[in-house]
């Protein structure tokens, strides 16, 4: 892996300087720039905001949306609420999974794809919903997802 | 916009914007297009762009307006455009659709018949937005200004009367007038709970500390819901004037807008809001010139269903792990920081403008007896028109269902309605004319929750269901206390035995026990109503539960291990999709039994793990893939021979 940059990381800590309360914050900006947590940011977050690293690794655990392992270039959600539930949203992840050949929230090992599931993106409408990055797909059936994947590998 | 520094000036402002842009007054075309997240997700974007493009050609920029609104609820038929001033509607609008739409109907007023609605049952074309069902029988206060304003665009939601409200309240009323209206107007607390919010906004209130903090809830994480999401996505603005209101009610000068991180769009919006309501001095000291500071801060979530608890909100918001405390003391009294907090729903801070510019006694005079208002509810699942529908309190969920939703697709039978979320339950077929409110949804063993009606066909399986509550709960439980952690565990191993038709006599006692614990000994609303999907569906689908115990048979045909798949070789093309996509291998080509000479795909049943994958990839003109459940019905292999009995069973479930 590449060196991080920690200036970076510096410059985003700055952005909160003087607030309380903002550790997931923090950590939320910073994924969306490394688009992961790894053990330097911990690390240097530890230092610079003297907060013990285990409490930082407590909470950035605890939360879903915050990865602490590498993630693919392309995220892949499959959203599991209710509405896409009784819509056969199961069957989407698991056909899914064993076409990228992984296991629901992991990532494949040419780093291509990584696989999540997701509890309701709210667009319960039009459900089952898979969404690619930032990209929604809905009434998704197992010949779209085949499609989405082929596009993108 | 210019800073607004009295009330004067904000009056001035509105009537300046009204006689500019009012969509009605004014002479000049506009166009909108919901940019809400599930049009978006239906592809509005490429609509949007290929509007824009169209009238940059044809140099129509500066003569017709083009503008992305927020979410009005119809879903189940977007992208939706509305073209005014004739407020014509169109649905499921393609990109490619533009240039025709901008021809015919924005410069020569003539419809495209073929991108109306038109009515599944009569054919009927409807031209515009009211003589829709779907919206026709509902009451929509709330809901009905998102089609109208870009939550982008500050002065679109003055100009639709926002923040008249705030300035009543700052300048007619003080602070114990606006809490006594609204406690006279009977609202609930939207968020599931259904306390009363002038109860609340009193306690906090009188509540001794300073700072105190204002909080608005938008972290809706019951699955199936997604009202308070349309709302901050689409008229930020409505919540962030109540939430102004509710500070000068109670004397806060802090509050925060927390949203979850799977909601990125509403992020942005409340971020936009905040920061344009900043610039025109709706927000910060001296608000309007009335001497009242205060300002907002957004928090964004980081993913964890049990941070909607008031309580592991206001941890969440202080930058700690999101889990509930005890509540041996009020959050009213003793909540963010130590401080007194008043923290309340999206959608129930998003009523208080309403209530303040209309008054108590109007919106009291909305609802049942002891539920008030209106309700956003989110209608989903097997259900022909999915979307948001806003209601008076009390309509019924078969009016819901069948007026609004225009009943259930495929011409199934409805099996029943889940509601409440993973706290709530499954309310049965025969209890649809039971009226939706609070009290009425709790004694039929659900909940009102956020607002989500889940539409179950005969397709699905109630012991499934409660296995998939128990286990988003086993999921997002945080851990902290036992009786919720550990009998959820207890909960999802039993359920999984009985799909799995291990299921033993007793298991049906147990359950009722470990849910008996889990009621009266968790920490939070997260455990003590855990346990609802389980008791909910043994209270009205026993005999399911029997089903899959005694029998081993599921009757929706849902649960995988009690079901085998054949292939009927009558109506086998062999296309050899399902062998193409077999993860076990275990589909080959086979003569047919009955007719010499065809080949056809037949399963091996010892390799089959039953995951169904064949079933849904058998293209929808053939279906040779049938599901069979109980333990006598197993055919041998190959499925040359399925009775007739069989057959008929499928072409009722398929």
């Amino acid at each position: 892996m590449d060196a991080v940059d920690l200036e970076k990381v510096d410059e985003i800590i700055e952005r909160y300087r003087g607030r309380e309360g903002v550790l997931i914050q923090l950590l939320l900006d910073l994924q969306s720039e490394f688009h992961w947590i790894p053990r330097e940011v911990i690390d240097h977050l530890s230092e610079r905001l003297r907060v013990p690293t285990s409490q930082i690794y407590r909470i950035a655990s605890f939360y879903k949306a915050i990865n602490l392992n590498p993630v693919g270039r392309h995220m892949i959600q499959v959203c599991m609420g209710t509405a896409c539930q009784v819509r056969g949203a199961q069957k989407v992840l698991d056909f899914t999974a064993s076409r990228l050949n992984i296991k629901p929230e992991e990532t494949t090992p040419d780093l291509s794809f990584s696989l999540r599931k997701v509890n309701c993106l709210g667009c319960c409408s039009m459900g089952p919903v898979l969404t690619v990055d930032d990209e929604y797909h809905g009434g998704v059936t197992l010949e779209k997802v085949e499609k989405i994947l082929k596009k993108r590998s | 916009m210019p800073k607004l520094a009295s009330f004067r000036d904000l009056e001035e402002m509105r009537e300046k914007l009204r006689s500019r842009r009012d969509p009605s007054e004014s002479e000049m075309p506009l166009i909108t297009v919901c940019a809400g997240t599930g049009c978006l997700a239906l592809g509005a974007r490429k609509v949007i762009d290929a509007f824009r493009e169209e009238l940059d050609e044809r140099g129509l920029a500066t003569k017709i307006t083009l503008k992305e609104t927020g979410c009005p609820g119809f879903c189940e038929k977007g992208p939706i455009v509305v073209i005014y001033p004739e407020g014509i509607h169109y649905v499921k609008v393609n990109p490619t659709d533009v240039p025709e739409i901008l021809e015919e109907t924005v410069l020569n007023n003539r419809l495209i018949d073929r991108l109306l609605y038109s009515d599944p049952a009569t054919g009927a074309r409807a031209v515009h937005e009211e003589e829709i069902p779907f919206y026709k029988h509902q009451t929509r206060i709330l809901i009905n200004n998102n089609i109208k304003i870009d939550p982008k665009n500050i002065a679109d939601y003055i100009v639709q009367g926002g923040y008249s409200a705030l300035a009543l309240a700052l300048s007619r009323m003080t602070p114990q007038e606006v809490i006594d209206e609204v406690k006279r107007s009977d609202l609930r607390g939207r968020g599931g709970g259904g306390f009363p919010t002038g109860l609340k906004w009193e306690a906090a209130k009188r509540a001794l500390g300073t700072p105190k903090y204002v909080i608005v809830n938008c972290d809706e994480g019951d699955p199936g819901a997604f009202m308070d999401r349309a709302l901050m996505e689409g008229n930020p603005h409505s919540v962030l004037e109540g939430l102004v209101i509710g500070a000068y009610a109670v004397g806060s000068e802090k509050g925060f807008i927390y949203v979850r991180a799977e909601y990125p769009l509403a992020v942005q919006n409340a971020k936009i809001a905040i920061e344009q309501a900043r610039e025109c001095g709706l927000l910060g000291e001296d608000i309007l010139g009335s001497g009242f500071d205060f300002d907002v801060e957004l928090h964004r979530g980081a993913g964890a269903f049990v941070s909607g608890e008031s309580t592991a909100l206001m941890n969440a918001l202080e930058g700690k792990v999101g889990e509930p405390k005890p509540k041996y003391v009020h959050t009213s009294e003793r909540g963010l920081w130590n401080r007194p907090s008043l923290l309340n729903n999206v959608e129930t801070w998003a009523n208080i403008p309403l209530i303040i510019n209309r008054g108590a006694h109007w919106f009291s005079s909305i609802g049942t007896e002891r539920s008030k208002g209106t309700k956003i509810f989110s209608l989903v699942g097997k259900v022909n028109n999915t979307g948001l529908v806003e209601v008076p309190m009390g309509m019924t969920l078969r009016e819901i269902i069948y007026d609004i939703g225009g009943g259930i697709p495929g011409g199934k039978k409805v099996k029943g309605v889940q509601t409440g979320g993973p706290s709530g339950g499954i309310i049965p077929e025969e209890h649809l004319d039971t009226p939706v409110d609070f009290d009425r949804l709790t004694s039929l063993g659900s909940m009102m929750g956020s607002g989500s009606i889940i539409v179950l066909d005969e397709d699905t399986c109630a012991v499934d269901l409660a296995r998939y509550f128990v286990d988003f709960l086993c999921d997002e439980s945080c851990g902290k206390c036992v009786p919720c952690r550990e009998g959820l565990r207890q909960m999802r191993d039993i359920l999984s035995e009985i799909v799995a038709g291990r299921g033993e006599a007793e298991d049906l006692k147990t359950l009722k026990e470990v849910a008996g614990v889990m009621k009266s000994a968790s920490l939070c609303a997260l455990g003590r109503t855990a346990a609802n999907p389980v008791l909910s569906t043994i209270r009205h689908f026993e005999e399911e539960y029997v089903a899959h115990i005694q029998d081993q048979r599921c009757p929706a045909l849902v649960c995988e291990q009690l079901i085998s798949y054949f292939i009927r070789p009558d109506i086998c093309i062999a296309c050899g999709l399902c062998r193409e996509n077999c993860p076990q291998g275990a589909i080959s080509e086979e003569e047919s039994a009955e007719e010499t000479g065809k080949v056809v795909m037949a399963i091996d049943q010892s390799k089959c793990s039953r995951c169904g994958i064949c079933f849904h990839v058998c293209p929808s003109k053939v279906k040779a893939v049938v599901r069979i459940s109980g333990k006598s019905s197993a055919p041998p292999v190959p499925s040359a021979s399925i009775s007739s009995g069989d057959k008929e069973k499928d072409s009722k479930t398929r």
